[in-house]
């Protein structure tokens, strides 16, 4: 175990090359997270991967950790997916990455996508690029009709409060610049972030770009919105998006580089 | 109003109740059950009611003031505020406390990684000596010397 951890953190301590951090959250997700890692390491292994364990009560962690791939960062209560990936930016900024990417852990973003999305931050094309499940043309993945109705209500509402045209505001495969991961080190959502941040990074200034990605169908565990909840999660969601829209500023000037 | 009852039983009732609200208040903080800082509605809240209960002219001045027809009503009124008000604070003083809960929880996430890498780093060269027994002599030693 320790020769191998010496080599994953050795190309850490040098400079010049990019340095990518794929931040993976994870919440029970025993069943996909040794195939997601290997995946991941194969698609290139010059990439750091972080799995957040957001303190799930099956074998994610073990799972995680045998792996050899991943550094394993274990929350000591569960956070959520906003507190989790937060988490992840926090590492990533204290260890100086330039571009950090991150990936459901279950599996439903195509690892062979990753590159893309980091290729055009690095390109500095925006300073988040999103994947979205959504084209132009056809339908990537089949999602419940009320889902996509809601999901269309977020696009129009955000186009409405920040005047960027972003079709998926709930996914969650995004990869960020690390002047937008400093941005959310210190400021995130915790529960149903994703379209809230949206609103958050547009309110301040950050460029964002749309990609089309392939997603695929979930490969285990539940999504964390249930149909049921839908009612709730669209209030909620709909008044912190408002509430990120209506708030002043957060980046001033020392920020804004 | 000239039925059976004696019409200054609810006053007594009133000063009594509104004593008790405030010294139990006071008790608590004494005890540090509640913080100072959280219980300052409560004792305002509760010298209002106690204020009302003595001064029962008081009463039907701010219902004529504000209209109402049926005093009672109006303390009705001051006391749905007061619970209002608190419960705002509440929800205040839980979302501090749980901004603040997920903060330490990812520090505590982010610290213990860099620990069980040290640890890692210590134990590597040979793994000879167990961490652990070496301080605790150490310890003891400096103990008996005191």
């Amino acid at each position: 175990m320790a020769p191998n951890r010496r080599a994953i953190n050795k190309p850490m301590k040098q400079k010049t090359t990019n340095k990518i951090l794929i931040i993976i959250p994870a919440y029970n997700e025993a069943e996909t997270i040794s195939a997601l890692l290997q995946a991941v390491h194969k698609e290139n292994s010059t990439w750091d991967i972080l799995v957040i364990n957001d303190a799930s009560t099956d074998a994610t962690e073990e799972l995680a950790r045998a792996s050899m791939i991943a550094r394993v960062i274990t929350l000591p209560i569960n956070l959520g997916i906003g507190g989790a990936v937060q988490t992840g930016f926090k590492y990533a900024v204290r260890n100086g990455y330039q571009v950090a990417l991150q990936l459901d852990g279950d599996g439903q973003h195509p690892v062979s996508e990753i590159n893309k999305l980091i290729t055009m931050v690095l390109e500095d094309e925006a300073d988040v690029v999103i994947g979205s499940r959504f084209n132009k043309k056809k339908n990537g993945v089949k999602t419940h009709f009320l889902r996509r109705t809601g999901i269309k209500l977020f696009e129009w509402f955000s186009f409405m409060l920040i005047r960027q045209q972003i079709t998926d505001h709930t996914s969650g495969f995004r990869a960020y610049n690390s002047r937008a991961l400093a941005f959310l080190a210190e400021n995130y959502p915790t529960d149903f972030p994703e379209p809230e941040v949206v609103i958050l990074l547009g309110k301040n200034n950050f460029r964002m770009k749309e990609t089309f990605t392939q997603m695929l169908e979930r490969q285990g565990g539940v999504s964390s919105i249930p149909i049921a909840k839908g009612p709730y999660y669209m209030f909620k969601v709909l008044l912190a998006m408002f509430m990120a829209a209506i708030r002043s500023r957060i980046i001033h000037n020392e920020t804004a580089s | 109003m000239t039925s059976a009852f004696n019409p200054n039983q609810v006053q007594y009732i009133a000063i009594a109740f509104s004593w008790l609200l405030f010294v139990v208040i006071l008790y608590l903080i004494r005890k540090r059950r509640i913080k100072e800082e959280y219980s300052l509605m409560w004792l305002l809240f509760s010298l209002l009611f106690i204020g009302f209960s003595f001064w029962r002219r008081g009463l039907d001045i701010i219902s004529s003031f504000l209209g109402i027809a049926y005093p009672p009503a109006a303390l009705f009124m001051i006391l749905l505020m007061a619970v209002f008000l608190i419960m705002i604070e509440f929800s205040m003083i839980i979302s501090k406390l749980s901004d603040r809960n997920k903060v330490l929880a990812q520090e505590i996430g982010l610290l213990h990684f860099e620990l069980n890498k040290l640890k890692r780093k210590l134990h590597k060269p040979g793994k000879e000596k167990k961490q652990g027994t070496k301080p605790q002599s150490g310890n003891s030693g400096a103990g008996v010397k005191k």
